[in-house]
């Protein structure tokens, strides 16, 4: 095998060939460090695309179910299959209809990213006391008033901690799309199975957990500023 | 008929196969404190709800001020009528001035100078410090949490206010004071109160009218005097040997 970052690991102990793998993904950083930052983007351009996507339709179902309650039965059941159903497979069911690339990836990671927005937001909104809902439909609130003054800021807590098991499961996922010619970190994952190169496999992956942990962090940072802001406790 | 707040005209209501009101008929004057008591399950918190429109009636009319419930708008009938309940129904993500502001807010009646006089003016008359205004309802007592309720009650300045047992989480002595200054808000700003209560002593106490509620009907309807002197049937006899 030919450069650093091709070596094949046998031999050592399991942290040494740990080290081995760190040490020449970093190098495979420094070395092509132009092509990795582009499919970073590129990856964190298609996970906003459909959290940005997921997100607002999440929110939307989520509060629809919950002021409807007779649709929460179909919607909820329809985004729970959308879930169970593998990643990998969502990719190949929807290349008839939508072709391969950035789109496609999009679309199946919009579909697989919409269950944990709409429960988070019907269980939020519904477990919110239904004595607080009465005493503001009893002071003379508009419905409207009702769901931006009191439920929604309520159910923040539920609905960011919602947004945010989205946000890292949707950068998680997004690696698969280049199974079907989409872009991102993914590529550098699947040239790795490809080529035999776990050092690159393993360098896609780091720089997406990263990724991931950054959101995570950030967004928990966001969900502790307003529970303590509003006193929620859920 | 001008004299009278609210009208309860052959009223009946039913959850699914069950009575829980029927055939009532009732006049409340103005300026009267009505306290209702019965068991649970009797349709007084039901009488309540029907008269700020979050329950309509199966049969008859419900009357406030003159007009009927049914026909009103009712939002504007509730911003115009002041609501505390058990357990208080504070909002736990707004302070307590805004908790106390929020009727008026849903109108955008008060700018932020206004806001703040009265609900400095408000925090004072329900017996609490100017300092609570920025405090969390989770931060407060029961007692304190009872004034915020009916300070934010009487924001909207209702001529009708309706309670459903606004007290019924307080330790006894708390209990006590906040039935004193009811009582006082009541005379002084000459309100019409609708009282919902299942304690016996507490609606002797605090009515100038007791409505004594028996399955969905009328027991005795007459001021506490009358009552204690005069108890009609063996309902309203054993009620009062409670006490």
């Amino acid at each position: 095998m030919a450069g650093p970052a091709g070596r094949i690991l046998k031999g050592g102990t399991p942290i040494e060939n740990l080290i081995e793998l760190l040490r020449s993904a970093l190098e495979l950083y420094v070395e092509r460090w132009d092509w990795f930052l582009n499919l970073l983007l590129v990856h964190m351009g298609l996970a906003a695309s459909a959290i940005g996507i997921a997100g607002t339709l999440g929110l939307l179902l989520g509060v629809l179910i919950a002021e409807h309650p007779r649709y929460a039965g179909a919607v909820m059941g329809v985004t729970n299959v959308f879930y169970t159903v593998p990643a990998i497979s969502l990719l190949g069911i929807l290349i008839p209809f939508l072709g391969i690339g950035n789109k496609t990836a999009v679309a199946a990671l919009t579909v697989y990213a919409l269950m944990p927005m709409v429960r988070n937001t019907y269980a939020g909104l519904t477990a919110i006391d239904s004595d607080i809902v009465e005493a503001a439909r009893g002071m003379g609130s508009t419905r409207a008033q009702i769901l931006f003054r009191v439920k929604l800021p309520l159910a923040l807590g539920v609905i960011l901690a919602g947004l945010r098991n989205m946000v890292v499961m949707s950068i998680s996922v997004c690696s698969v799309a280049s199974f079907i010619g989409a872009g991102g970190l993914g590529v550098a994952i699947y040239r790795g199975i490809t080529t035999y190169k776990p050092a690159m496999t393993f360098a896609g992956s780091l720089l997406i957990a990263l990724l991931a942990l950054a959101c995570d962090f950030l967004l928990g940072r966001v969900e502790r500023h307003y529970k303590k802001k509003w006193r929620l406790t859920i | 008929m001008e004299e009278l707040a609210i009208r309860f005209d052959h009223v009946s209501k039913r959850y699914g196969e069950t009575p829980v009101l029927d055939d009532l008929c009732l006049d409340v004057r103005k300026g009267t404190f009505l306290t209702i008591i019965g068991r649970s399950g009797c349709g007084k918190t039901t009488a309540l709800k029907l008269v700020n429109g979050l329950l309509t009636p199966d049969g008859g009319a419900v009357y406030v001020d003159g007009a009927d419930v049914a026909a009103s708008d009712p939002i504007a009938l509730r911003r115009r009528v002041g609501y505390a309940i058990q357990g208080v129904g504070l909002f736990p993500h707004m302070t307590v001035a805004k908790n106390i502001a929020y009727v008026p807010s849903l109108s955008r009646r008060w700018d932020r100078e206004t806001g703040a006089r009265r609900v400095g003016e408000l925090l004072e008359t329900v017996g609490l410090e100017p300092e609570m205004a920025g405090r969390y309802p989770g931060e407060l007592s029961g007692g304190q949490r009872q004034r915020v309720g009916i300070a934010r009650a009487l924001a909207g300045e209702p001529d009708i206010l309706l309670m459903d047992e606004p007290f019924g989480a307080v330790d006894g002595i708390t209990r006590r004071d906040l039935q004193d200054q009811l009582q006082a808000l009541w005379r002084r700003l000459g309100l019409t109160v609708v009282f919902v209560t299942h304690d016996i002593r507490e609606a002797l106490r605090l009515g100038s009218l007791v409505l004594v509620m028996e399955a969905g009907r009328i027991a005795q309807l007459a001021p506490p005097e009358e009552l204690c002197a005069h108890p009609a049937g063996g309902f309203v006899r054993r009620l009062l040997s409670d006490r």
